[in-house]
């Protein structure tokens, strides 16, 4: 009791907690300058969506429609039909990154690799609709990134 | 006549000029220092460092939108952030910079002191009641007995100076430190008890963390200034600033020797004689602008209940019992600080 007193008559423990946070000051700090420094990315990072193509040209999906089916937020939506040489094929395929929750479902569901998740994180949209991805602007970041797509399936094929 | 009053003027632009500067600056460095104490760096984006930074939150609180409330009281609503600030201002016109360098050398300066600084909570009560919303009432009902408390506190504090020195004028405070001891004979060492708790006070008087319930974040919104935005916001900024430069100040004044330089009398003195007087006043008060500072990124908010018991059963009855102490002291001229007080 007495005890106490003296020890907070002499404001002990507010020392003890200044002197940490006066070792704090001059620790290393580590804030990363986001825009010019950049912390290390997974290949298996879950960014922006893209529709993938065979190195033939075709587009690999065959509008099976399971990514439709496994999102959880009903962010896709497909229609299909016939296409001239008797293939199936997506009419349709929107996503829409409102709704979407990047959980990569779709890309772990689709049985022809088609539908993938990108590194691409830093995308913004300046109309309505700009974040309403169509099977067209979909394509055409596959196309722009193939190269970097495959490289990080490559990656991490080994551990799949 | 005329050419005296242009001297006055021109004496208190020199000394607001500087101190809005000063609150600018301390603003950065309440960021940059909060920052690296936890382990961040701080704004750098504004400006090479981030050193334009305030500027530009100033500029920003200028164009900002002043809002009054439909149900507010327009009047009071106004003159409270002017009611705050002018005690914050006028109360530097008694402090010495130097030997000599005050704008007002009265000899009753310390009262003067205690009266302005009292009247700065004025301005917290008003602008609670004007804003008429329950939070910024309960801030100032918080913040006025808070002060009510500490005032107390503060006021013995600095009866204990003012026996010590024998003096009300600040500049005299600091002259019967020139004790020849150096640091050492500074009334901080005899007075040591109610340094602590002049500078604790201080720190509740200017509702800062962990003192700031007036404002208290988590609890109630901004306290007093909820419903201010725009330029009268930044008055009320200004005033806390400026009031804990004011305590800074004062502190620097009433225990810590002022302006006189810490190797005074010591074999020292010689080799630092060249710096200006003014240096080591500026030196000591950043010492204790950083400890507000160090304060705030330590400390969790103090309970209600807390502050009150700190307040009154713990300073009060601690600075009475110091104040015999210190009558002791001087009754046997205690060397070096008391050798020549009358007593």
């Amino acid at each position: 009791m007495f005890k106490q007193h003296v020890k907070s008559l002499l404001l002990l423990e507010l020392l003890k907690g200044l002197r940490l946070t006066g070792r704090y000051l001059f620790a290393k700090k580590f804030t990363v300058q986001y825009p010019e420094e950049k912390t290390p990315m997974s290949p298996r990072f879950r960014g922006q969506h893209a529709l993938r193509r065979y190195d033939n040209g075709e587009e690999r999906c065959i509008a099976c429609k399971l990514c439709e089916a496994v999102c959880p937020a009903l962010a896709i939506t497909i229609e299909a039909a016939e296409r001239a040489d008797g293939t199936r094929r997506t009419t349709r395929y929107d996503i829409d990154l409102y709704k979407c929750i990047f959980c990569g479902f779709c890309e772990e569901a689709c049985p022809v690799d088609a539908i993938v998740e990108t590194r691409h994180f830093e995308y913004h949209g300046e109309q309505a609709g700009d974040l309403l991805m169509t099977k067209e602007k979909l394509l055409a970041l596959g196309d722009k990134l193939s190269d970097e797509i495959s490289r990080d399936r490559a990656s991490d094929a080994p551990y799949r | 006549m005329f050419l005296e009053s242009v001297l006055i003027f021109a004496k208190i632009i020199a000394v607001v000029a500087p101190l809005m500067i000063a609150v600018a600056y301390y603003t950065y460095a309440e960021r940059k220092l909060i920052g690296y104490v936890q382990i961040r760096i701080g704004p750098n984006r504004v400006g090479p460092r981030g050193w334009l930074q305030p500027i530009a939150d100033a500029l920003k609180l200028m164009f900002k939108e002043i809002i009054l409330p439909t149900k507010a009281n327009r009047y009071l609503f106004i003159i409270a952030p002017m009611l705050s600030i002018a005690p914050a201002l006028a109360a530097w016109a008694v402090i010495p910079f130097a030997d000599g360098w005050v704008v007002a050398d009265i000899n009753a300066g310390l009262l003067y002191l205690l009266a302005m600084t009292s009247l700065g909570v004025y301005g917290v009560i008003i602008a609670g009641w004007a804003s008429n919303s329950k939070y910024a009432l309960l801030g100032a009902l918080r913040s006025a007995a808070q002060i009510v408390a500490y005032e107390i506190a503060m006021g013995f504090a600095l009866v204990g100076v003012l026996m010590a020195a024998g003096s009300l004028n600040l500049s005299a405070i600091v002259h019967a430190q020139a004790t020849g001891y150096g640091f050492l004979g500074w009334y901080w060492v005899p007075l040591f008890p109610l340094f602590l708790i002049y500078f604790i006070s201080g720190v509740a008087e200017t509702n800062r963390a962990p003192f700031d319930v007036a404002e208290g974040e988590s609890e109630i919104v901004a306290g007093f200034h909820v419903e201010y935005s725009g330029m009268l916001f930044a008055v009320f900024f200004l005033a806390e600033y400026a009031n804990m430069i004011l305590i800074a100040a004062l502190t620097t004044l009433m225990f810590m020797g002022g302006w006189l330089s810490p190797f005074q009398g010591t074999g020292l003195e010689a080799y630092f004689a060249w710096m200006p007087q003014i240096f080591w006043f500026f030196a000591k008060m950043t010492l204790f602008l950083l400890l507000f500072l160090w304060f705030r990124a330590t400390f969790p908010r103090y309970r209600y209940d807390q502050i009150m018991r700190l307040g009154w059963k713990v300073f009060i009855p601690l600075t009475i019992v110091w104040l015999v102490v210190l009558g002791v002291m001087i009754l046997t001229h205690l060397s070096p600080w008391f050798a020549s007080t009358a007593g």
